[in-house]
């Protein structure tokens, strides 16, 4: 092989992908930074207050003012802690949240791993996402991120089963379990009317509460419940480690977002498919409604009280694993039996 | 092809070093991530293979539930790292006869790809390239294995059930929330609505 062939069949497409990788990077680390921005002043509308109105125009800098605030502070390290652990958790937490985007497909063929199997890749991701706690938790050696930790296993245990059986109806009926094809399987005569949230209406309640506690949002926060915890397993920390489990939080977020948006919404397709939505590119029907479910994430946090441990417990093995677990077979037995409902799904 | 090379060397190198600090390390939860680090290095071995399908279901069922509930209990035991060393002459034998009784099997696995000439036909039959690795699964594993199937599902529902029964246990005289009770009662019972006029105060009528 001379060097020329090595450079354009190796060298060129890693090129390409780191390209592609630190594009999607800088933009989804913009984006998050204006969903904190966001998410402070949807919950400071609903409480009657202003939020974040100083740095820059309307507060808009507000979030990158805390970024060098964060990052120009001395990082704490705990005499007690297990240093290794103590530094590797907030780093686990923030590249898997991030690493996640690399096979969502924000508009048809704009994906960096068009991969067969992303559904489960997502899947395994979020399922990763809880070691980034555990370890900071039990690493702090100290007694609320302990709690904190535990606490968080088992809650983020807990919603992964319905979100699995949620998705899983999902994928029976698209077919596959690539997600471009997922988007795809959604598109039909009467737009919005064809994605899967209408059919699937019960899954998709219960894959937005399901990803409320997945990301420990409110009203499921009871990981770093203030009230009990102090800041659950971020108590031990300050400064950069901090900051890198407050991006993992809020894209771990966004990904919950853009990944009911691809199951339930439709993705990158148009509400209505005749030509004046068609017109608009793909990109930015994905963008409405991720913000849109945003603004639900938000709104939730801003007007639901917080659940208690064992309410929160029952909701997750009592209600929803019945019920998702039953709606599998719903699905499947419908799909499998009345073949003019096959035929709408395909 | 030499780069598909180098990552397999990467992945199996980081596979049996961390499954080697997974008896060598001191402290348990660090022996519990370094299990983590080589069953994600294996789901990368399996991605390497083509089983793109068995590696996301290896991280997803290994790490993401059971090594999460094996690092709980590790993280809660108080574990004495002087006690533990104290007795390790003592089960050395036992130790030694499980390994043995591993390499036999890991032996003989390997053997048969010599033993029996139709084995590695089977084993390293390629999918067909219009079938994803997903379906080629699920067409063997419902159909040529189903009855296998069925029965580690009766195994596992078996094991849940024992589970269950030997932790429940209903104790008596201890306050519960009945939430249904609590969501179907009626406004009637809980509150009262009473018209104040302005000035004069509840007196005396709550």
């Amino acid at each position: 092989m001379t060097l020329v062939e090595f450079f354009w069949s190796y060298l060129w497409p890693l090129i390409i992908i780191v390209a592609e990788s630190v594009f999607l990077l800088v933009v989804l680390l913009v984006g998050v930074a204006y969903i904190i921005y966001a998410d402070r002043k949807i919950w400071a509308a609903v409480q009657l207050r202003r939020g974040p109105n100083v740095v820059g125009p309307w507060g808009l800098f507000q979030s990158f003012a805390d970024l060098l605030k964060f990052c120009f502070k001395e990082p704490v390290i705990p005499a007690g802690a297990n240093k290794g652990i103590f530094l590797i958790g907030p780093l686990v937490a923030c590249v898997l949240a991030l690493s996640a985007w690399a096979v969502i497909p924000l508009n048809a063929k704009w994906v960096i791993a068009d991969i067969n199997v992303g559904v489960l890749y997502i899947f395994a991701i979020s399922s990763l996402m809880v070691y980034g706690i555990i370890m900071g938790g039990w690493a702090s050696n100290s007694k609320y991120p302990f709690l904190s930790a535990l606490r968080s296993a088992a809650q983020m245990v807990s919603y992964e089963v319905s979100i699995g059986f949620v998705i899983i109806t999902v994928l029976l009926c698209a077919g596959s379990l690539n997600l471009s094809k997922i988007v795809e399987a959604q598109n039909g005569p009467y737009g919005l009317l064809n994605w899967y949230w209408l059919p699937l209406f019960p899954m998709f309640v219960i894959f937005f509460i399901s990803a409320l506690a997945e990301t420990n949002r409110p009203p499921f926060d009871i990981v770093e419940a203030e009230s009990e915890l102090l800041a659950g397993f971020m108590v031990e920390y300050g400064s950069t480690p901090y900051i890198m489990y407050m991006l993992g939080e809020y894209t771990a977020i966004c990904t919950m977002c853009a990944m009911g948006t691809i199951f339930f919404m439709g993705g990158w397709l148009p509400p209505v498919p005749y030509a004046p939505f068609t017109w608009v590119p793909g990109i930015i029907w994905f963008l409405i409604k991720a913000l849109f479910l945003f603004f639900l994430f938000a709104m939730a946090k801003a007007i639901v009280p917080r659940y208690r441990y064992d309410q929160l417990m029952r909701l997750g093995w009592k209600v929803f694993l019945p019920i998702s677990l039953a709606m599998v077979v719903i699905v499947a037995g419908v799909l499998q039996y009345w073949p003019l409902a096959y035929a709408a799904m395909k | 092809m030499i780069v598909a090379a180098l990552f397999f060397y990467l992945f199996a190198f980081l596979c049996v070093a961390s499954a080697f600090m997974v008896i060598a390390s001191r402290n348990p939860v660090h022996s519990v991530l370094y299990l983590i680090l080589a069953f994600v290095n294996a789901s990368g071995l399996f991605m390497l293979m083509g089983a793109e399908f068995l590696a996301m279901i290896l991280i997803v069922v290994y790490v993401g539930a059971v090594a999460v509930l094996f690092l709980f209990v590790v993280m809660m035991l108080d574990v004495d790292f002087a006690e533990l060393k104290h007795g390790v002459l003592q089960y050395l034998p036992i130790g030694m006869l499980i390994g043995g009784i591993f390499l036999a099997e890991l032996l003989l696995v390997v053997g048969a790809w010599s033993i029996g000439p139709g084995i590695p036909h089977v084993i390293a039959s390629p999918i067909p390239a219009n079938v994803t690795n997903t379906e080629a699964i699920g067409l063997v594993l419902y159909t040529k294995y189903v009855y296998f199937f069925e029965a580690a599902g009766m195994i596992l529902l078996v094991a849940m059930i024992g589970a269950i029964v030997l932790t429940l246990h209903h104790r008596v005289r201890i306050k519960r929330q009945s939430i249904p009770e609590q969501v179907s009662r009626p406004p009637e019972m809980c509150i009262e609505i009473v018209k104040v006029r302005s000035g004069q105060g509840l007196g005396g009528s709550a």
